[in-house]
């Protein structure tokens, strides 16, 4: 379908673009900078803040003839209206002609900066959005050198209005241009922030409790177009332009956010270049300008008191520094000793060059390497993975999303947001949980299972299924049916290991059945607990169903980047039986506590890396701050053991590694650092150095990162296995049925040391159906001794309409070891 | 000849006779002018509170790159300038210094001076690093010393009300 272009000048420059555009885009991308407070690219325009006055002209057309009337020299007349227009409210038109600077609008644009400044305090000097401030910009570039307005007839208000934890409110610096209410209102659905009062009494205020209760509050300090939403965490830390700027990705989950470290020399740390904030870098096509909280605020741990700093030796019940040198000599002793009984176990969290190293390590000995997660089955999306180009954002009518067993807001929250807003763009959403989730709201069908019957839920939306099925179900396989693209998002709600990877295989055969893969915006998405578990998948590691037997027996053990011990209580007696226990780790983990070797690394902030996001797209980090001395990436490590077991792995740099890496594997052939750091043209022009305002997040020129071919697009055969039978669940009399589930804040290790997101952080608690827990004699409130597989944990119950009647919900890594449904006795003793 | 002699003579005669013109220093002190740039001062006002409020302008307008500022956050209980904000490090290093004074422009709350101290001697590179203890103001009283405990309300403004000068 061609899309009707529409030619216009704007200040004598000729402009062709299409029809719908508005004039404040159009002027945008010749160059032109029309002022604007109010107007945002992301957001719907409002016409509030009245700065986009321009004066515009159009052809007179005679309503007789319908032909345009003509000047004496054969030019189009133009009528110009009485008054100036909004730029962010006027769609172009044909032959239209605009004036953004002559004398009418600019002495508008001045006129209204010297009102929006009128009750504007003028603290720049203390204010953290001072020299990256629209407000100011604008004022050099547009406004009045001095006000009319009388100085004592300033608006005078308390200066700092905390609206939650992470977010502080000025009023005085707020020019009420609403950017903030409809980012939360329209963008994340979290109208938790609004206006109160009027004129010159409006201020903003927060009616959520906990105040401020969205995870994505944090953007409106960003497009925030004066100071009056700033940070917490980065209050007062530092000038905007005594930053230095690093590109990097998050490492909290598997959207892989584009971010941009902010780092400056800090006294305190004396001397040493420490992580001041964490804002997003533009990609369209992964996190678009936006980022959740976790990424934002939860940096803190990689600058940790807690961090190990030397490597160290188990010497009888204790620990003792040792060099380098001794770590690195007895480690390869030791794993020589065991060869082909070594045990390679690797975190999700850990980057492709060091997944890959130590896999050829333990290869070369003659072991073996497994991945350490709570889901399975990263190895159905190398074949049935979102095709190369898959844009979540490009998904609109004549696409359908599914997302079972998963709570995308929680898991993913980025991919939640883009899912929601593809569905509202037209997209067909069906959403198949046990439990109501956010994304409900949006979807097109909604499906409810019983926790255990996932596998069924998917065979039921192949179009051949016979049983008889309900509505939504009949809903779900006429979106999918009638769709031309179709994307499958499985996550790991109420689900084992070996729940997850029943699932994604039954969602790879939904896909394969309905011919939805190997194709651009087509494929499996999995909801993956780290940000680079679809990595280790893709370089070759696989889950472990039977990870205790394979501990206990294992001669040397080598776990990086994963605490066995932390998570489940039988990993830490099956890694008692284990003869020696390599930990390669930044904090002193449980599995650490019962190492006889640690190896302190490097965090992501200090060494360069990449990571594959769920959707397949290879990218990129570099440093941002030195670090502390003395402490070498994983790679490297791995590299200097193996030269000592005469195994060449490259450890040199994490460039040098990758281009091993993408000899060794097909779907990587080819891939360099280089093209890694390719970027391309992005709309909306956003984060530089101009006076048009989309935040203060920052452009990409580092790299958008490159999205792999699944195998099926590279048109290979699959191979997919049958999916393979999950027993249902049976819940016998007098027991509870308690399902794992995933929360944002949770208290993993990368978490606990952000302080600031304390108070939000899951505490250990079920959440349960109040008839559910009538039944098994809980209160709301009430402390109770959980036993969960023989171990007993002390548990607050907490009331949840929206849990499901038959199952209560435990959220994972809070301090209660639950690794898939698990059966609890019903008759609970109080504490 | 002779009389050329005499003459020059004369002249050192009459020298030896006049007030000399160098100085006893550093037991003798010659006064300043009244524009001298000398030492950096950090202001306080007249209850001991701290001028300056960590906004870092002086380091941005430092053409030496010779100031290192850092802020914090000011309590009620603990205050240490008006409003919200106040400089927790100040540095400014005096090997790099030029003494060009535009630090002092920039400040938007008269906090910083060049004063009359021309005495910047070091035996190392670390001493020439000057701390905000040694930049600041002394004060007349042990009452006045910073932090201070303020009665809440009483200082939130930052930046205090100025005369502009060209009017």
């Amino acid at each position: 379908m061609a899309v009707k272009m529409v030619n216009l000048t704007i200040d004598n420059h000729s402009v062709s673009v299409p029809a719908g555009t508005l004039l404040v885009d159009a002027a945008k991308k010749v160059g032109i900078d029309i002022p604007v407070f109010c107007y945002h690219p992301k957001l719907e325009p409002v016409g509030m803040c009245r700065l986009c006055m321009v004066e515009i002209g159009r052809p007179v057309v005679d309503r007789a003839t319908n032909q345009p009337v003509l000047e004496a020299d054969g030019s189009p007349k133009l009528a110009f209206g009485p008054k100036l227009e909004t730029a962010c409210t006027t769609p172009v038109t044909d032959g239209m002609v605009v004036m953004t600077d002559n004398d009418k609008a600019a002495a508008e644009h001045k006129d209204m900066l010297e009102f929006l400044l009128t009750s504007h305090p003028l603290d720049c000097p203390v204010c953290d959005k001072g020299g990256e401030c629209p407000l100011q910009d604008l004022t050099m570039r547009f406004g009045p050198g001095k006000s009319r307005f009388l100085f004592d007839e300033k608006k005078r208000l308390a200066k700092q209005m905390p609206l939650g934890e992470l977010i502080i409110l000025d009023r005085e610096r707020c020019i009420q241009c609403a950017r903030c209410v409809r980012f939360q209102d329209e963008i994340v659905d979290d109208p938790v922030i609004g206006f109160s009062e009027r004129g010159r009494s409006l201020e903003i205020i927060t009616y959520s409790e906990p105040g401020f209760d969205s995870i994505f509050s944090g953007n409106t300090t960003d497009i925030c177009p004066v100071g009056a939403l700033t940070t917490i965490d980065f209050r007062f830390k530092a000038r905007p332009w005594e930053l230095n700027a690093a590109a990097s990705i998050c490492t909290h989950c598997p959207v892989g956010c584009n971010l941009t470290i902010n780092v400056r020399r800090e006294a305190r740390s004396g001397g040493r270049d420490v992580v001041k904030r964490i804002m997003p870098r533009q990609n369209e096509k992964v996190n678009e300008i936006w980022i959740c909280d976790k990424g934002r605020f939860a940096h803190h741990f990689t600058e940790s008191d807690q961090r190990l700093t030397e490597p160290m030796m188990r010497k009888g019940h204790e620990f003792v520094p040792v060099s380098w040198e001794e770590a690195l000599q007895a480690a390869a002793s030791q794993l020589k000793k065991a060869g082909d009984r070594t045990l390679a176990l690797a975190g999700g969290r850990l980057a492709n060059e060091d997944l890959f190293n130590l896999r050829q390590l333990a290869l070369g000995l003659g072991g073996e390497a497994g991945l350490y997660s709570i889901m399975g089955g990263g190895e159905l999306l190398t074949q049935v993975g979102v095709g190369q180009g898959t844009n979540l954002g490009d998904l609109g009518p004549g696409s359908a999303i599914l997302v079972i067993a998963s709570d995308l807001h929680q898991e993913a929250p980025l991919w939640w947001l883009r899912v929601k807003q593809a569905a509202e763009r037209g997209a067909t959403l069906i959403v198949a949980n046990a439990r109501p989730t956010r994304l409900d709201k949006f979807a097109k069908s909604v499906i409810r299972y019983n926790y255990g019957e996932e596998v069924e839920a998917v065979a039921s939306l192949v179009p051949e299924y016979k049983s008889e099925v309900s509505e939504a179900v009949r809903d779900g396989i006429q979106g999918i049916l009638g769709a031309e693209n179709v994307v499958v998002f499985f996550g790991s709600d109420g689900l084992s290991l070996q729940g997850t990877t029943a699932l994604a295989t039954a969602c790879a055969n939904l896909l394969v059945k309905t011919n939805h893969f190997g194709r651009t915006n087509n494929g499996l998405i999995g909801v993956w607990p780290n940000a680079n578990t679809q990595g280790a998948f893709e370089i070759g590691y696989r889950s472990m169903p039977d990870l205790a037997g394979r501990l206990a027996e294992a001669q040397a053990v080598y776990i990086a980047g994963a605490d066995p011990a932390g998570d489940d209580p039988a990993l830490a007696e099956a890694l008692r039986k284990t003869g020696f226990i390599i930990v390669q780790e930044l904090f002193m983990t449980q599995t650490a506590r019962m190492a006889d070797l640690i190896l302190p690394v490097q965090a992501f902030t200090e060494r360069e890396g990449s990571f594959v996001s769920g959707e397949r797209r290879v990218q990129r980090y570099y440093p941002a701050v030195k670090g502390l001395p003395d402490l070498r990436p994983d790679y490297q490590i791995v590299a200097q053991i193996g030269e000592l077991l005469n195994i060449p792995l490259e450890g040199r740099v994490a460039s040098l590694v990758f281009l091993r890496l993408a000899e060794a594997l097909p779907d990587f052939n080819g891939l360099t650092y280089q093209h890694l750091a390719e970027v391309e043209e992005q709309w909306p022009i956003y984060g530089r150095e101009d006076l048009y305002y989309g935040g203060t997040g920052y452009h990409n020129h580092q790299g958008m990162g490159v999205q792999l071919k699944p195998a099926a697009q590279r048109v290979e055969p699959l191979y997919l296995p049958d999916a393979p039978e999950h027993p249902a669940l049976t819940v016998p009399e007098g027991s509870l049925l308690v399902v794992p589930i995933t929360r944002l804040y949770d208290r993993g290790t990368t978490m606990l040391p952000t302080s600031l997101l304390h108070e939000r952080m899951e505490k250990p608690v079920i959440y349960i159906h109040p008839n559910l827990a009538t039944a098994a004699g809980m209160q709301d409130g009430q402390s109770f001794q959980l036993v969960l597989n023989g171990i007993s944990t002390l548990v607050q119950v907490i009331f949840d309409e929206n849990a499901p009647v038959n199952a209560a919900l435990l959220p994972r890594s809070v301090g209660v070891p639950i690794q898939g449904p698990a059966l609890a006795q019903k008759e609970i003793v109080s504490a | 000849m002779l009389r050329g002699i005499l003459e020059g003579m004369a002249q050192t005669f009459r020298s030896l006779l006049e007030k000399p013109v160098t100085i006893q220093y550093p037991e003798v002190k010659r006064p300043v002018r009244a524009r001298y740039k000398g030492r950096h001062i950090l202001k306080r006002y007249e209850n001991g509170l701290e001028k300056c409020i960590g906004c870092a302008l002086c380091a941005a307008a430092c053409p030496s790159d010779a100031i290192f500022v850092e802020a914090a956050e000011n309590t009620d209980e603990k205050r240490y300038s008006p409003g919200e904000r106040y400089a927790s490090t100040y540095e400014i290093n005096m090997l790099r210094c030029i003494f060009c004074g535009f630090c002092e422009d920039a400040c938007p709350t008269e906090a910083i001076i060049l004063g009359d101290n021309y005495e910047l001697s070091f035996t190392g590179r670390a001493a020439s690093i000057y701390t905000k203890d040694m930049l600041l103001e002394s004060v007349a009283s042990e009452d006045q010393l910073t932090p201070q405990s303020t009665p809440p309300g009483a200082f939130t403004r930052s930046v205090p009300e100025m005369k502009d000068t060209t009017e």
